[in-house]
């Protein structure tokens, strides 16, 4: 048994004793779990293939916008649920709400890879900053449409239907389900990144020319990683608007300047390129966020732009790059030069 | 689509709105094409993409738009924000950028991404969420029955904005710190060869850039508005206008600005104003699908 595998067992027995070790944080261990999910995915591409996105979100909003679609499409018609002027009361029964949301959680996965597949064809194209601008694009494109789609609600959102079952239930219930499908993603991530098609995204990112000279399918690899990436970050928008109960474009869904950016602090912070940097840096992050973020009064977001400048500056090879670089004999588990997602620029100028 | 519908057929009913909408884009697209020179030229020279270049504008805006709140005449914001914003990116430049120059690209586009938000959220915190514009008390003057209106704030605001344009083009080309920042863009390792210093070059380009951009909000809380969050739009726009032009092309760039003025006029007019930064948004897919074409193309001949 190796030291992933103990690793993982271990991350089990804390996640299945947690939610009763510690009720009253419940919801906030819920949402370590979705953060490690966006810290894992985003590793995907941008540490094991080299392409930085900064528009993962958009596939979070997109699979919350989906399952709120379907479980509310299934039984009303949507216009009518989320115009200001409903007046009927309406209700989900038990049976009602559960098939919504199984179908909601499962179309939520299938369209946030469609999209990504779709986004593909035209993101991939670009390399490099390009596509971190492009892909930023996107999310704030996405954030606007949606906010002007009178359908869905437009800026004032969607109310999601009521989870059948006391508060307590709905707590843990959300809570086994994050965690599911964070401690899902790792397994198959762990799994992925030792088939070819792991190596083929290396390839990939240390270098796409000659990659593709060797024969491989790049573009094709490209859009399936991001279709990858992206089932489970529309399964948790699906779960994380359920859980919040009410969705809206800019704040909840498609949040460019908080958990869209948080992916890619909670990676750098870790370690990029890792299987388990992103969630060292995910669990990280959000321990000090939740035990930091009240005492900042409105200076919370400054805090964080200054640890995204302090980051990429001054500590680039993040925690687990950190480690293996300073005590090689117990983490160091591959050579050196791999460490690096990027290749050394040469620009000879400044020193 | 009803409504666009309808808006298409004011415009080809009225032609005269149509060069209304011409002027006032053309008068707004200077105000861009200076502001993407400014990203071009530490693109150019640092291979630094900036992206908290729309936050500097915003910045300045709100230099300006404090002047107007005081009593003084916010025109007198342009050179004072010129002043401030020089300094500002001069502390930034010796903070942070100075240290990504020489790493990868996503680096330095996520470090000046770190400045942006600290920014935009320093600038939320002093002035409010609220949407800002300063009031010059100059005259607008109407033509053809009502249907062309030239605020004369754009008229002035596209006259600095030439003005700006040229005095740093003609910097540019004659001042030995213009030569040597040329020549640093050419091949950096040739100039620092010749005695040129990378590092005095470098902190002068970044500190111009963005006394550019706050000369160029200042002209922005005249004619249009200032927003804390308004910045990530500005800096998409002069992306587009950057990507689109090529990034050594300079009257690219300022073709591109007015054309990105223009379009936006139309795009506002025909859409309505709140699908604004989404028109931005698709319209920097589209260029950026346009330059991957361009290079299949390219890419075709190679195999």
């Amino acid at each position: 048994m190796n030291r992933n595998t103990l690793a993982l067992i271990g991350i089990t027995v804390l996640g299945l004793i947690a939610p009763f070790l510690l009720p009253q944080y419940s919801n906030e261990i819920a949402v370590m779990w979705l953060m490690i999910v966006f810290a894992s995915t985003w590793d995907v591409l941008g540490g094991q293939m080299g392409y930085n996105s900064l528009g993962n979100i958009v596939f979070f909003g997109a699979g919350m916008y989906i399952s709120a679609i379907v479980q509310i499409g299934l039984y009303y018609d949507v216009a009518m649920y989320t115009s200001g002027a409903r007046t009927t009361h309406i209700v989900f029964t038990h049976a009602q709400y559960f098939t919504g949301f199984t179908l909601g959680v499962f179309a939520a996965g299938i369209g946030a890879a469609i999209l990504a597949v779709l986004a593909g064809f035209i993101l991939f194209g670009l390399r490099g900053p390009y596509f971190a601008i492009g892909t930023l694009g996107l999310a704030i494109a996405a954030a606007e449409i949606v906010a002007s789609w009178t359908y869905v609600g437009a800026a004032s959102g969607v109310s999601m239907p009521v989870f059948p079952g006391g508060p307590e239930a709905q707590k843990l219930y959300f809570y086994f389900l994050l965690f599911a499908l964070a401690l899902g993603t790792l397994v198959f991530l762990r799994w992925l990144y030792a088939t070819k098609f792991g190596l083929a995204l290396n390839a990939i990112r240390d270098d796409e020319q000659k990659a593709e000279a060797m024969g491989l399918q790049t573009k094709q690899y490209k859009r399936f990683a991001w279709a990858l990436s992206a089932i489970p970050l529309g399964i948790s928008g699906a779960v994380f608007g359920n859980m919040t109960g009410f969705i809206d474009p800019r704040e909840i869904a498609f949040p460019t300047t908080t958990f869209n950016i948080f992916m890619v602090l909670m990676v750098l912070l870790g370690g990029k390129g890792t299987l388990w940097g992103p969630v060292i840096g995910a669990v990280l992050f959000h321990v000090i966020k939740e035990v930091t973020w009240t005492y900042f009064l409105g200076w919370q977001y400054i805090a964080l732009g200054l640890l995204i400048v302090i980051t990429v500056v001054y500590f680039p090879q993040g925690i687990v790059g950190w480690l293996t670089e300073n005590y090689p004999n117990v983490f160091g588990e591959r050579p050196k030069d791999e460490r690096n997602s990027v290749k050394a620029p040469v620009l000879e100028s400044a020193e | 689509m009803q409504h666009l519908i309808e808006n298409i057929t004011i415009l080809t009913a009225a032609p005269v709105i149509n060069l209304g909408l011409l002027i006032d884009g053309i008068l707004i697209g200077a105000i861009f094409a200076l502001a993407a020179y400014g990203l071009a030229l530490v693109w150019g020279v640092m291979n630094v993409k900036n992206l908290a270049q729309g936050d500097f504008i915003m910045t300045g805006g709100y230099i300006a738009w404090s002047l107007g709140r005081h009593g003084i005449q916010p025109l007198f914001g342009v050179p004072l924000a010129f002043v401030l914003l020089w300094g500002i990116g001069y502390v930034i430049y010796y903070l942070v950028v100075r240290k990504v120059i020489t790493r990868d690209l996503f680096t330095s586009l996520l470090a000046t991404f770190g400045i942006a938000i600290c920014l935009q959220q320093t600038l939320n915190l002093i002035f409010g969420p609220d949407t800002q514009s300063a009031q010059a008390d100059l005259p607008t003057w109407q033509f053809a029955d009502g249907l062309i209106s030239i605020a004369a704030t754009r008229l002035i605001g596209f006259a600095l904005a030439v003005i700006l344009a040229i005095a740093v083009v003609l910097f540019m080309k004659n001042s030995r710190m213009g030569q040597a920042i040329r020549a640093t863009a050419q091949d950096a390792r040739a100039a620092r060869v010749l005695g040129i210093e990378p590092e005095k070059v470098y902190a002068f380009t970044f500190s111009l850039n963005a006394a550019i951009c706050g000369a160029v909000g200042a002209l922005v809380v005249l004619v249009w508005n200032v927003q804390p969050f308004l910045g990530t739009t500005y800096s998409i726009r002069l992306f587009v206008i950057v990507t689109a032009a090529g990034v050594g092309n300079l009257p690219g760039v300022i073709a591109a600005g007015f054309g990105m003025g223009v379009f936006e006029q139309f795009g506002g007019f025909l859409f309505g104003a709140e699908f604004q930064q989404a028109l931005i948004v698709i319209l920097l897919l589209g260029v950026l699908t346009f330059r991957i074409l361009q290079l299949r193309r390219f890419r075709q001949a190679v195999q």
